[in-house]
This record gives structure tokens, C-alpha cells and sequence, in this order.
């Protein structure tokens, strides 16, 4: 494993494939617990450490437990299964140790579970191909790249409170358009390449 | 039962999509041709029929505590049969659509009324909820497909009609390419609720006015 690969998967996780602004997954805690930076940056941190830690797992089932049995169509079934428990003990282990981060966290842990990213990156691995630090290094930077639009569209939402917008499009529409113009932006990384 | 009822919130004042804005991510993600549009449409309405049933059925033996995931495993069988239909009868919707047919077990959806409706009501009630919510699903996909499809390649019916390469209404380089692209999602979608919002307002307003009067 070269280090130039893991660089180039970061690069693609964080900008160029945004889980949520280029591929759309991840859309509902993204439209849902944004509308404060501070609860918005809290999402991005249990994402990047959820994210991170089923990679790992799901990895790890799929080598040494579906693909010697012969059960790779049982694929979606046990990785959501993994993410579900995963949670839930991460949750556990949070409140018993670091009950600060756990407060911090707090409701938005449990929601993870249906995060599509969250099962979206553990399916994205297998279907690349990628070996066990790929997909850590996947799982990891794909997080990042959650917590960077998340934290972006905060910070342009909190605006948006004061900004003067038809009547119609009052909460979620005009929250998706300005969703829409980041994602626009996101365009730009489009075809980025290290080499 | 009262089916006119449930017809009308599935597919207008309860729309899953419009209305309780679940299931976006695939939504914005796939609706770029109408093949796809109508292919994750009926595999959502599919899924959501069936886990109803089952849910409803089972919904006096599984115990509150556990509730969410034994909804989960359900879904997720659900998901996996239909997956493994489409991979083998209907190859081309299998590659276009990739990673979202998996991704439907976190259709919020699918948890959704059966958290929400399944686990309360009768199974005949809950079929035709997961029918009629399906179907609402299904619509706003189909519009949302046509909308970007037509705007962006100017063509109708890409993937289905004209074997394949949809009709063509004007030339392909007169399209905005941008609705193809995720924006093009986004900005759809933010319209077509805004629309709906004006729309429900409206009629409630109609209501008010004819009740004062």
C-alpha cells in the first residue's frame, strides 16, 4: 500500500466524491441537525468515528466470516447488523467513560445507525475492492469530508435566518437550494487528480 | 378501513417525500433518468408493502425494547430478496442504480411507517398503506425524473422508450447539463416541496375563509 494511494483516496473521499454533496448519502442528519454550528460540528465527529469503526468491522466480517462461508448476497443484512450493534456500543462505552462527549453527543449517536452513509461506506468499500487500511483510510476521510459540508452548511444557514426569501420556500426548500449552490461548488473539485 | 383516505395522504398531504421530507438521499440521488425514477420507485413500493405486512403481523409478538431492530432485520431481508431479483432479471437497473438499492434498508421510509403506522394497525390497513405511500414515493420520483431529465438532455423516458435512448424533444447541447448533476437534484426538490407548501397553505387558507364565511 503506497502512500500516494492513501492520498489519493483521501483526496477523493473529502472533495471530489463528498458522500454528501456529490454522491447523496447522508442527506437526512445533513438537512436535520444542521441548523447550529455547534450540534452540526458534534454530528460530524460521531460520523467520522462511526464511519471509521464499521469500515473496520464490516471489513473484517466480510473477509473472515461471508466470503469463506459463501454468503456474500447476505452482505447488506450483516453490515447493517454490525452498524446497529456498533452503535450501540459505542453509545455503552461513551456514557461509562467519557460521559462529557457522551452528553455532547447525546441524541444524535443512535440516529447514526440510519445514516446511509454510514452503511454507504461499508458497501462502497467491498464494491471497490479495497483491502483493510483502504478502507479505514476510506471510512475516515469520508467522514471528514461529512463534517466539512456539514460545518459549511451550518454556517450558511445560521445566516439564512435573517436572509428575505419567498414565502413558499420558508424552512426545508430553501435550505435544500442553498444545499444545492454548496454542492455546486463541490462541482469545481470534479476531475481533481494528484497524478 | 378507509382506503379514499389513505390514498390521499400516501400520495398528497402525507407524502412521504414532499410532506415528511423522508428518503431524500435517494430522491436527489437516482432521478435522473425515468428507468431509474420508475425502477426505485416500484422496488421501494415493493419493500414497503411486504415489510407492512410482516411488521403488522408480528407486531404484537415483538417485544417494544427491541423493536427498531428487529424492524431493521426485516427490512433488510426485504431488501436483500429484491435486491437479488433485480441482479438477476433486470441487470441494467442493478449497474445504474448501484449502491442505493442496498441503501434502501436505510430508507427512513420504510422505518418510518413502520414505526410510525405498520405497528399500530391491522394488516390489511398497513398493505395498503405500504401500496399508497409506495406510490406516493414512486411519483414524486417519476416527476422528478422527467423534470431533470428533460431540462438536462431534453429527452423523455430515458432508459425505457426508444430502446433505450428516450424520445427526444429538443437537441442534446441545448440541455443544462447542470440538472444532471447533484445541484440539479437539489434544486428540484427544494421547488417541488416549496411548490407543495404554497399549494397546502393555499387550500388550508380556502378552508379557513369558506368556514369564517
Amino acid at each position: 500500500m503506497s502512500f500516494t494511494g492513501i492520498l489519493s483516496i483521501s483526496l477523493g473521499a473529502i472533495l471530489v466524491e463528498n458522500f454528501i454533496l456529490v454522491q447523496f448519502l447522508g442527506i437526512c442528519p445533513f438537512m436535520g441537525v444542521s441548523k447550529k454550528m455547534d450540534t452540526a460540528t458534534g454530528m460530524g465527529l460521531a460520523v467520522i468515528f462511526v464511519m471509521a469503526l464499521a469500515s473496520m468491522f464490516c471489513w473484517v466480517v466480510n473477509e473472515f466470516l461471508l466470503v469463506p462461508l459463501g454468503l456474500e448476497y447476505m452482505q447488506t443484512l450483516a453490515y447493517i447488523l454490525v452498524i446497529a450493534s456498533l452503535v450501540q456500543f459505542v453509545e455503552m462505552f461513551l456514557q461509562k467513560f467519557i460521559p462529557s462527549l457522551y452528553t455532547a453527543l447525546g441524541i444524535y449517536l443512535p440516529l447514526i445507525t440510519t445514516n446511509c452513509a454510514v452503511l454507504g461506506v461499508a458497501l462502497l468499500n467491498t464494491q471497490k475492492g479495497y483491502n483493510f487500511i483502504e478502507s479505514v483510510v476510506y471510512g475516515v476521510t469520508g467522514g471528514v469530508g461529512f463534517l466539512l459540508a456539514i460545518v459549511l452548511f451550518a454556517s450558511v444557514r445560521e445566516r439564512m435566518e435573517f436572509a428575505d426569501y419567498p414565502k413558499a420556500f420558508e424552512g426545508f426548500p430553501i435550505a435544500l437550494i442553498s444545499a444545492g449552490l454548496i454542492a455546486l461548488a463541490f462541482m469545481g473539485f470534479s476531475g481533481l487528480k494528484i497524478w | 378501513m378507509n382506503v379514499k383516505k389513505q390514498f390521499k395522504e400516501g400520495l398528497i398531504t402525507q407524502n412521504p417525500v414532499l410532506v415528511q421530507l423522508l428518503g431524500m438521499c435517494s430522491t436527489m440521488a437516482i432521478t435522473t433518468t425515468l428507468f431509474n425514477g420508475l425502477g426505485m420507485g416500484l422496488s421501494v413500493l415493493i419493500i414497503l408493502t411486504c415489510c407492512n405486512i410482516v411488521i403488522a403481523l408480528l407486531r404484537k409478538v415483538i417485544p417494544s425494547k427491541i423493536r427498531i431492530a428487529a424492524y431493521v432485520v426485516v427490512i433488510a431481508g426485504f431488501v436483500t430478496i429484491v435486491d437479488l431479483i433485480i441482479q438477476a432479471f433486470v441487470p441494467a437497473l442493478s449497474s445504474s442504480l448501484g449502491v442505493f438499492i442496498p441503501l434502501i434498508v436505510v430508507n427512513c421510509i420504510i422505518l418510518g411507517r413502520a414505526e410510525a403506522f405498520a405497528s399500530k394497525n391491522s394488516v390489511g390497513a398497513s398493505a395498503l398503506d405500504g401500496i399508497f405511500q409506495g406510490l406516493g414515493y414512486t411519483v414524486v420520483l417519476v416527476i422528478m425524473c422527467v423534470i431533470r431529465e428533460f431540462l438536462g438532455k431534453g429527452t423523455f423516458g430515458g432508459g425505457i422508450l426508444n430502446g433505450g435512448a428516450g424520445i427526444q424533444i429538443f437537441p442534446e447541447e441545448y440541455g443544462a447539463l447542470l440538472m444532471i448533476l447533484p445541484f440539479g437534484g437539489f434544486l428540484t426538490l427544494g421547488c417541488l416541496i416549496a411548490f407543495v407548501q404554497w399549494a397546502l397553505r393555499r387550500a388550508e387558507n380556502k378552508k379557513k375563509e369558506e368556514v369564517e364565511k
